[in-house]
């Protein structure tokens, strides 16, 4: 069980003064639940995925997560892959492993279709495959804890599909609780068991939705554009920071009103 | 094709010479036979072999020094201002001081012995790796160093595998002036305090005005420089530097 109360997170801006990033974000999330945060660019979502990651401590407030497995930090996915360009594909996995994991990694990556490629540099991978072996990274260790910092965005569409399958595939094995942070209000709503929505800066929690739509979902089924329209009407002013990030031309579908009945 | 230029300029420098001593017929510049013969003399009297070694040896002691010593002083100015602000003007001091000062007063300071020798030749190199090696500790990307931090690697395996590979570039420039810049102080140390090494035997050839003798030594010593960036430099070059394939 994950539980996040921040208080107040400042930082200094350029001019010196501070800033307050967050401030009164109250979030937790089951053991093994699907979470995902929502919230216009700057409201500090990567601010708290830094502070939950143990990447950043100075806050008030604390972060407590019940780690049952025990020892292993958590699964990181950055928005870039940040793999390291000096260690080929299986390295990178390893490196965040013991030597004990290899064949666990070498499976992990064939069954994410990077079979072939194990001995290869990331500099010769295209975009998709090196957020493919940053997501085997994240798992490798099963982490209780996985957190994800817009991990699919500048991928083209189908590809960042196939990602969120696959990350989805991982999750459902695994059980890690996931922390997934974004501003495509369709990718939470595909993704989540529930989507918590932050308001511009300094973050709050403004919103809770659960989502109970049946699994496998994608962005474009029609059931997550439905509700994704629902809430455009719901709620106008919460979301119009949110609405630049998706893409609006596809909101409003016919099939949409069927699935809201 | 490369490789064709390559021996083909070689001949063509040997021609060069062999024409410029039959034109001058000056005990000042004998033939290229005349040298390989002494080189060949020196080789078998085993006294070229004993000198190279000698001077190899301090090359090689005062490399890794001048190395290991200039990339932590780097490092650490690399990533702490204050430290950085405060040994600035002793570094401008260090690259900008003659290595013939350094050189005597290591002698003066600690005798005439090797150590001395080592010290000074190592006190010359240090400044120059420290500048190289600081830009690339300045150049650390802090983003990885994140990934290490998230996933909670250990020191030794964050410093090995993530931050260390940043420096490798930085680390070869430093390696390569290095050595050119050792090779030739070192002789200059051994000519002026020590009773062995090449540097030694170049002063004595010059006394006797042995002009074949030098140039024997010099042949040889420049081979070994080109064997060392050959099989030493190059390959570990290219191992650090194959991800960028």
């Amino acid at each position: 069980m994950l539980d996040i109360d921040i208080i107040r997170k400042t930082y200094p801006d350029r001019g010196g003064r501070s800033h307050v990033a967050l401030a009164d974000l109250r979030v937790s999330a089951r053991a093994g639940e699907f979470l995902c945060l929502v919230g216009p660019s700057g409201c500090g979502k990567s601010t708290l995925l830094n502070l939950v990651g143990g990447l950043d401590r100075d806050m008030e407030g604390q972060i407590r997560f019940d780690d049952q497995a025990g020892g292993a930090g958590p699964g990181f996915m950055f928005q870039e892959p940040r793999l390291m360009p000096w260690l080929t594909v299986l390295d990178n996995v390893l490196l965040v492993s013991t030597p004990a994991q290899r064949e666990r990694a070498v499976t992990l990556l064939q069954a994410m279709e990077l079979g072939e490629v194990l001995h290869a540099y990331p500099g010769r991978l295209s975009g998709g495959m090196q957020r493919r072996v940053a997501l085997a990274r994240a798992f490798v260790n099963d982490p209780a804890l996985l957190l994800m910092d817009e991990p699919f965005v500048s991928l083209d569409a189908p590809t960042a599909d196939r990602l969120r399958a696959m990350l989805v595939e991982l999750w459902q094995r695994c059980r890690s609780t996931v922390l997934f942070v974004t501003h495509d209000l369709r990718e939470a709503l595909a993704l989540a068991d529930r989507v918590c929505f932050l308001s511009a800066a300094p973050g709050r929690v403004v919103l809770e939705l659960p989502v109970a739509l049946p699994r496998p979902r994608m962005p474009n089924d029609p059931a997550v554009l439905a509700l994704q329209a629902q809430l455009l009407a719901q709620h106008p002013d919460l979301l119009t920071g949110l609405i630049a990030g998706t893409r609006v031309t596809d909101v409003p579908n016919p099939q949409g009103n069927e699935t809201d009945a | 094709m490369s490789a064709l230029l390559r021996v083909s300029s070689l001949i063509a420098f040997v021609l060069l010479w062999q024409l410029t001593a039959v034109l001058l017929q000056s005990p000042s510049l004998p033939p290229p036979a005349a040298v390989f013969e002494r080189l060949i003399d020196e080789t078998a009297s085993m006294a070229m072999p004993l000198h190279l070694g000698i001077t190899l040896t301090r090359v090689g002691v005062s490399f890794l020094l001048a190395m290991a010593i200039g990339t932590v002083i780097g490092i650490a100015m690399g990533h702490w201002r204050r430290l950085d602000t405060f040994l600035d003007a002793w570094l401008v001091l260090g690259l900008n001081i003659p290595a013939l000062v350094t050189i005597i007063l290591c002698y003066v300071w600690f005798g005439l012995n090797d150590w001395a020798a080592i010290v000074a030749v190592a006190i010359n190199k240090i400044p120059t790796v420290v500048v190289t090696v600081r830009e690339g500790a300045r150049a650390i990307d802090p983003r990885l160093m994140q990934v290490a931090a998230v996933y909670r690697l250990s020191r030794w395996r964050t410093f090995s595998r993530v931050y260390l590979p940043q420096l490798h570039p930085y680390l070869m420039a430093a390696a390569r002036a290095g050595l050119s810049l050792i090779w030739k102080i070192v002789l200059v140390v051994e000519l002026l305090g020590r009773s062995n090494g090449i540097g030694f035997q170049l002063n004595v050839f010059f006394q006797f005005f042995d002009i074949a003798g030098i140039l024997a030594y010099t042949l040889v010593f420049a081979g070994v420089v080109l064997l060392a960036e050959a099989l030493l430099l190059r390959p570990l070059e290219r191992r650090l530097t194959a991800w960028r394939g």
